[in-house]
C-alpha cells in the first residue's frame, strides 16, 4: 500500500482524462460526475498521505527503466505542500471550469477537460517526483498536456499564444535535458535528499557544477517566468480563464518554482549553492523580477494581463526565499508557494467572472463594479489585500518571513526589494479595489441572467469566495499544526538539519 | 519440434502465403491476408519470447550445417528487430484491409508483393550470413519498388524508378564487399568472419564496400535524397513500412556488421564521419521538415531526420570507454521507438487523405474536431519523434546523450538537442491546425474505424514504450556485443 498511493494520487486524475476523452462531447452530466469525484478522490488520497507522512510512514514507488534510471514517487514534507495545494485547487477549479465552459460557451470540452485532467495528474507527479529523471519526465508531460488548454480556443490569438508557450518552455526542457544528464554523468544517481547530495562532488567539480547550476535554473526559469525568461506569460493570457487560473496558481509556473526549490536544496543542498557562490546571483534576479514584474503591472489596463505581470513578480518571492541563505527565510519561499497559489487563483477566478457576465476585461472599464458583484469583488478585495501584504493576510506571513530571514542573513537590501515591491503591488491593486467600491458605475451593469437572485451562476461564485476564506484562513490560522506556515517551517528545519 | 525451428515461420510464413495470394480470388484475399499478418506477427513474437527466456536461436536449415547450408541465427539483437517487424507488419496489415478497395486491383497486387516484403524483412533480420543479407536485402528492395509504384501516379512511378536505381548501386557496392571477403577468407557465416577478420586492406576495402552501399539504402544525409519523394508518394501502408522497416533494416545490417563482425578494426575515425554524416541528416532532414506543405513529404524529411541519430552509435559506442554501451541499447532503442511512430504517423496521415483527398498541411484546419482519435495517434507519434516522455524516443535520446557526454563529445549532445527542438517545430506545426476551428465544409468521407483503430494502437504503443525499456533490454541483451550496464560512479549518500 505505501509503495501505491504516491501513484495512485496522479493517477485519479489521469483515469478521469481517459474515460472523459472517449465522452461524448453532449454527456455533461457524466463528465462532470467523472471529474468531481476524481477530484475529491485525489483530495482524500492527499489527506491520507499528509496524516501517513506526519506519523513518520515512508510512501515510495519505484520502477526501473533501465539501468540507473528509475521512475520514483515519492512523498517527503517538501512534495507535500505542493501536492496538497494542487489536489485542493483542482477541485476548487474544476468546479470552476465546468461552470465556465458547461454553463455557458463551450466547444471541444472533451478535449479540454481531458487535457485539464492530464495536466493535473503530471504536477501531482512532479510534486511527487523523488529524482531528476523522474522530475524531467512529467515536467516534459506537464508542457505538452497544457498546449491544447492554452490554444483551446483556436483562434489566430491563441494558436500563437500556443507557439510562443512551446517556444519557451520546450526551449526550457531542452535545456533541462541536457544539464541533468550531464549532472548524472558526474554523480550517477540524481535523487532528491534533504540537505542536497552533491557535497562529495563540490571540490572535484566547481566549475562544472556552476554551468549546470545555471542551465537548470535557467530551464526552470521559463516556467517560473523569471525575467528575461517570462515573455510567454502575458501572451498565454488569451486561454479560457480556467486555464489561466491553473497555469498561474497550480500547475506550470509553480512547477517552475518548484523545480528551484528542488535544486537548491534537494540536490545541491543550501551548503553546497553557497559553496558554489551562485545564491547572490539567484537573488540578484528574483529581485529585479519582483520589482519588474510589478512595475510593468503598473501599466497594464487589460485585467487579466495586470494580473499575469503581478505573477511574474509574485512568484520570485518564493525563489528568493530559495536565494537568501538561512531558515527564515527558507520558510518565507516554501510558504509563498501555497499563499501565492491560493491568492492568485482567486483573482483569475474573479477576473474570469468578470469577463463572463459583463464582458469586461479591462481595469478601466470596473467602476462600480463592486455594487453589480458584491461577493466576486469581496473576494478580490481579499486577495488583493492579502498580495499587497496587509497583515494578517496570507500575503503578509510570506513577506514577513521573507523580511526577517533577509536581516537575519545580514542582506538588508532584500527589505528594500520588499517594501519596493510592496509598495507597487499597492498602486497596481488598490486602485482596482477603489474603482470598484467607490466609484460610481460609468454605465448600467445588465442584470443576472435568467432572474437569478446571484450575481452568477453559483458554480463561478463559490470558488472565488472559498479560496478567498483559505487566504484569510492562512494567515491568521498560520499559528496552528499543519496551517502552510507550520508546514514550511517543518521542511525548512529538515532542509537544515537543525 | 525444436524451439530453433520456431525461427523459420516469421521467414517462411509470409513468403508462401505471400505467393498463393496471387492465386486468390474473391473474398479469400482477405481472409487469407489476415491469416498471413496475425500468422507471422504471433510466429515473430514466439521467438522473441524464446530468445529472452533462453538464449541466442540457431536453425540450420534442412539440417545442413555451416559453411555450406544456410544457417538462421536469432540473437537479441535479430529478436528485437524481428518483434518490431511482426507488431509494425501485423498493424499495417490490418490497416491494409480496409484501406484498399475490396476487389480492386491494388488490393490484388499490394498483398503477395508486401508479404514478400515482409518475409525478405524478417529474413534478413535472422541471417546468420553476409551473402543471405545481400539475398534477402534484394527481396526487400525488390518489393518495395512495385509498391510504391502501386499508388499509379506519376510521381510515385518516377520515384519509384529512382529509388530502383540507387537501391541497386547500393546492392551492388554491397555485393562487391561481400565478394572481397570471401576472395579473402572463404567464409560467408558472421560469427567465422568475426573470427577470423585481420585489419588489411581488403577487408577496410570491404567494409567501405558494404557501409557505402547501405548508407545509400539506409537514405543516410547526403545519400537522403531519393527517399522524401519516395516514400511519400507511395499509398500510405506501404509509407509505413518504407520508413518504419525497411531503412531500418540497412541500418541493422551496418550495425551487425560493425559491432559483431568487424570490431577487431580500428574504426575510430570512420566513426567520427558517420557521425558527421548523421549530425547532417538530423538537422538537414529536421529543417527541410519545417519547410514542407504537405503532410507525407513532412513525415518523409523526417526520417531522413531521424535516422541521421541512429547513425551516431558509430562515435559514440566506444569500446574504450567504460559504460558507452548505453548509445548501443540507446540507438536500438531509438530504432525501435522511430519504426512505431513513424509507420503511426505515416498511416495516420493516410486516414487524413483518405477523409480529405489531400494532405496539404495548411488545409487540414479542425481536424482535431472531426477526427480526433487519429489526431491523437498523430500526436502520440509526434511525442516520440520529438522526443519527449515517456515515448520510447525519449529514453534513446537519453541514453545516446548521455554516451556523448561520458564519452566527451558534448557537440554530438548539442546536434541531439537541436534536432529535438527541430522536431518540435514540425511537429506542432501540424498540432496547430488541428487545433484551430474547423472550416464550415464537412468530411468528404467517414474514416473506416478499422484504420483509425489500428493507427490509434500502434500510436500507444508508440508514446509509452518507454515503460516497456526493461523488457527490450532483456532481449537486446542476449548475446550483446557490448556490455548495457551503464557507468555509474558511486554516490556517497549522507
Amino acid at each position: 500500500m505505501n509503495a501505491w498511493l504516491p501513484v495512485l494520487i496522479p493517477a485519479t486524475s489521469l483515469i478521469a482524462a481517459l474515460i472523459i476523452f472517449f465522452l461524448d462531447e453532449e454527456n455533461r452530466r457524466l463528465r462532470t460526475f467523472v471529474n468531481l469525484t476524481t477530484a475529491s478522490l485525489k483530495v482524500l488520497l492527499v489527506v491520507f498521505l499528509f496524516v501517513g507522512v506526519s506519523r513518520g510512514e515512508d510512501y515510495r514507488f519505484t520502477l526501473s527503466l533501465f539501468f540507473g534510471f528509475d521512475i520514483v514517487l515519492h512523498a517527503d514534507a517538501l512534495s507535500l505542500l505542493f501536492v496538497s495545494l494542487s489536489a485542493l485547487l483542482w477541485l476548487v477549479t474544476t468546479i470552476y471550469a465546468i461552470g465556465y465552459l458547461d454553463v455557458s460557451h463551450g466547444h471541444d470540452r472533451s478535449r479540454f477537460f481531458g487535457f485539464f485532467s492530464l495536466c493535473v495528474s503530471a504536477t501531482t507527479a512532479i510534486a511527487l517526483a523523488g529524482n531528476l529523471f523522474t522530475f524531467l519526465f512529467f515536467y516534459e508531460l506537464l508542457t505538452i498536456t497544457t498546449y491544447p488548454l492554452v490554444a483551446h480556443r483556436g483562434g489566430p490569438d491563441a494558436i500563437k499564444a500556443g507557439r510562443v508557450y512551446l517556444l519557451y518552455t520546450l526551449g526550457g526542457g531542452a535545456l533541462l535535458l541536457v544539464a541533468i544528464v550531464w549532472l548524472k554523468s558526474i554523480v550517477g544517481a540524481a535523487e532528491f535528499v534533504t540537505g542536497g547530495m552533491l557535497i562529495p562532488f563540490v571540490a572535484s567539480h566547481q566549475t562544472e557544477l556552476t554551468i549546470i547550476f545555471t542551465m537548470l535554473i535557467i530551464g526552470f526559469g521559463v516556467k517560473a517566468a523569471l525575467v528575461p525568461l517570462h515573455g510567454w506569460l502575458p501572451v498565454a493570457m488569451v486561454a479560457p480563464a480556467p486555464v489561466s487560473a491553473l497555469l498561474h496558481a497550480v500547475a506550470v509556473v509553480k512547477a517552475g518554482a518548484f523545480g528551484i526549490m528542488r535544486t537548491v536544496y534537494d540536490v545541491y543542498g543550501a551548503g553546497v549553492c553557497t559553496e558554489l557562490g551562485v545564491r547572490p546571483w539567484l537573488a540578484a534576479v528574483a529581485a529585479f523580477t519582483i520589482i519588474y514584474g510589478s512595475v510593468r503591472a503598473l501599466r497594464q489596463d487589460d485585467f487579466k494581463r495586470r494580473l499575469a505581470y503581478s505573477t511574474v513578480s509574485q512568484v520570485s518571492y518564493i525563489i528568493l526565499g530559495a536565494a537568501i541563505i538561512g531558515p527564515v527565510a527558507t520558510i518565507g519561499g516554501l510558504v509563498h508557494i501555497f499563499h501565492q497559489g491560493i491568492m492568485k487563483i482567486t483573482m483569475f477566478f474573479v477576473a474570469g467572472n468578470l469577463a463572463e457576465e459583463l464582458h469586461i476585461k479591462k481595469v478601466s472599464q470596473m467602476n462600480g463594479i463592486g455594487r453589480r458583484m458584491p461577493i466576486t469583488m469581496a473576494s478580490f478585495t481579499i486577495a488583493a489585500c492579502a498580495m499587497i501584504g496587509i497583515p494578517p493576510m496570507a500575503g503578509f506571513i510570506s513577506k514577513w518571513n521573507l523580511g526577517l530571514g533577509a536581516i537575519v542573513a545580514e542582506q538588508e537590501w532584500v527589505v528594500a526589494v520588499l517594501l519596493g515591491s510592496t509598495m507597487l503591488n499597492a498602486a497596481y491593486f488598490l486602485p482596482i479595489v477603489y474603482r470598484a467600491w467607490f466609484k460610481e458605475p460609468d454605465v448600467e451593469f445588465d442584470p443576472p441572467q435568467n432572474g437569478r437572485s446571484l450575481e452568477i451562476h453559483p458554480y463561478l461564485l463559490i470558488p472565488p469566495l472559498f479560496t478567498a476564506l483559505c487566504v484569510l484562513a492562512a494567515g491568521i490560522f498560520a499559528g496552528m499544526p499543519f496551517s502552510p506556515l507550520e508546514w514550511a517551517k517543518l521542511i525548512a528545519l529538515r532542509e537544515y538539519g537543525l | 519440434m525444436t524451439q530453433s525451428s520456431l525461427l523459420i515461420w516469421p521467414v517462411l510464413l509470409p513468403l508462401v502465403l505471400g505467393t498463393m495470394m496471387f492465386l486468390t480470388r474473391g473474398r479469400f484475399v482477405l481472409l487469407l491476408s489476415l491469416a498471413a499478418a496475425v500468422g507471422t506477427a504471433l510466429s515473430s513474437f514466439s521467438v522473441c519470447r524464446a530468445v529472452q527466456q533462453s538464449s541466442t536461436l540457431v536453425h540450420e536449415v534442412g539440417g545442413w550445417g555451416t559453411p555450406l547450408g544456410i544457417v538462421l541465427r536469432a540473437d537479441g539483437l535479430a529478436a528485437v528487430m524481428l518483434g518490431l517487424s511482426g507488431l509494425v507488419g501485423l498493424i499495417i496489415s490490418v490497416y491494409s484491409l480496409t484501406y484498399f478497395k475490396s476487389g480492386s486491383r491494388k488490393e490484388h497486387m499490394f498483398w503477395p508483393i508486401w508479404l514478400l516484403l515482409w518475409g525478405g524483412l524478417n529474413g534478413l533480420f535472422v541471417s546468420g550470413d553476409i551473402f543471405n543479407l545481400y539475398v534477402t536485402l534484394e527481396l526487400v528492395s525488390l518489393g518495395a519498388i512495385p509498391l510504391i509504384a502501386l499508388a499509379g501516379t506519376h510521381d510515385a512511378i518516377k520515384a519509384s524508378l529512382r529509388y530502383l536505381l540507387l537501391a541497386l548501386l547500393g546492392s551492388m557496392s554491397y555485393l562487391f564487399g561481400v565478394g572481397l571477403l570471401y576472395m579473402r577468407f572463404g567464409v560467408l557465416d558472421l560469427a567465422m568472419l568475426s573470427n577470423v577478420i585481420t585489419p588489411d586492406l581488403t577487408v577496410y576495402a570491404a567494409l567501405a564496400l558494404m557501409t557505402g552501399g547501405l548508407i545509400i539504402k539506409a537514405a543516410l544525409f547526403p545519400m537522403h535524397f531519393w527517399l522524401p519523394p519516395a516514400h511519400s508518394s507511395a499509398p500510405a501502408p506501404v509509407s509505413a513500412a518504407l520508413s518504419g522497416l525497411v531503412v531500418t533494416a540497412s541500418f541493422y545490417i551496418v550495425a551487425r556488421l560493425w559491432f559483431y563482425v568487424f570490431p577487431a578494426l580500428e574504426l575510430a575515425k570512420l566513426g567520427q564521419l558517420i557521425g558527421l554524416l548523421g549530425c547532417g541528416a538530423i538537422l538537414w532532414g529536421g529543417w527541410q521538415a519545417i519547410q514542407q506543405e504537405r503532410l507525407k513529404m513532412l513525415v518523409a524529411y523526417s526520417t531522413v531526420s531521424q535516422l541521421g541519430y541512429l547513425f551516431l552509435v558509430f562515435p559514440l559506442c566506444n569500446t574504450a570507454v567504460e559504460g558507452s554501451g548505453i548509445a548501443w541499447s540507446g540507438s536500438i532503442l531509438f530504432a525501435v521507438s522511430h519504426a512505431i511512430a513513424k509507420a503511426c504517423a505515416f498511416l495516420a496521415a493516410g486516414v487524413f487523405i483518405k477523409v480529405y483527398g489531400h494532405d496539404s498541411i495548411s488545409e487540414l484546419r479542425g481536424a482535431g474536431r472531426q477526427l480526433p482519435m487519429v489526431t491523437f495517434a498523430f500526436a502520440f507519434a509526434g511525442v516520440n519523434l520529438m522526443g519527449l516522455p515517456p515515448s520510447g524516443g525519449f529514453v534513446g535520446k537519453w541514453m545516446l546523450l548521455k554516451a556523448a557526454f561520458l564519452t566527451g563529445q558534448w557537440w554530438y549532445g548539442v546536434v541531439i538537442v537541436c534536432g529535438g527542438l527541430l522536431a518540435f517545430c514540425y511537429i506542432f506545426r501540424v498540432l496547430e491546425q488541428f487545433m484551430t476551428a474547423p472550416d464550415a465544409s464537412a468530411p468528404m468521407e467517414k474514416a473506416p474505424a478499422v484504420m483509425t483503430y489500428s493507427v490509434l494502437v500502434l500510436a500507444v504503443v508508440a508514446v509509452s514504450l518507454g515503460f516497456y525499456t526493461p523488457v527490450l533490454l532483456s532481449i537486446l541483451g542476449v548475446d550483446s556485443p557490448v556490455s548495457l550496464v551503464s557507468f555509474a560512479p558511486e554516490v556517497l549518500l549522507p
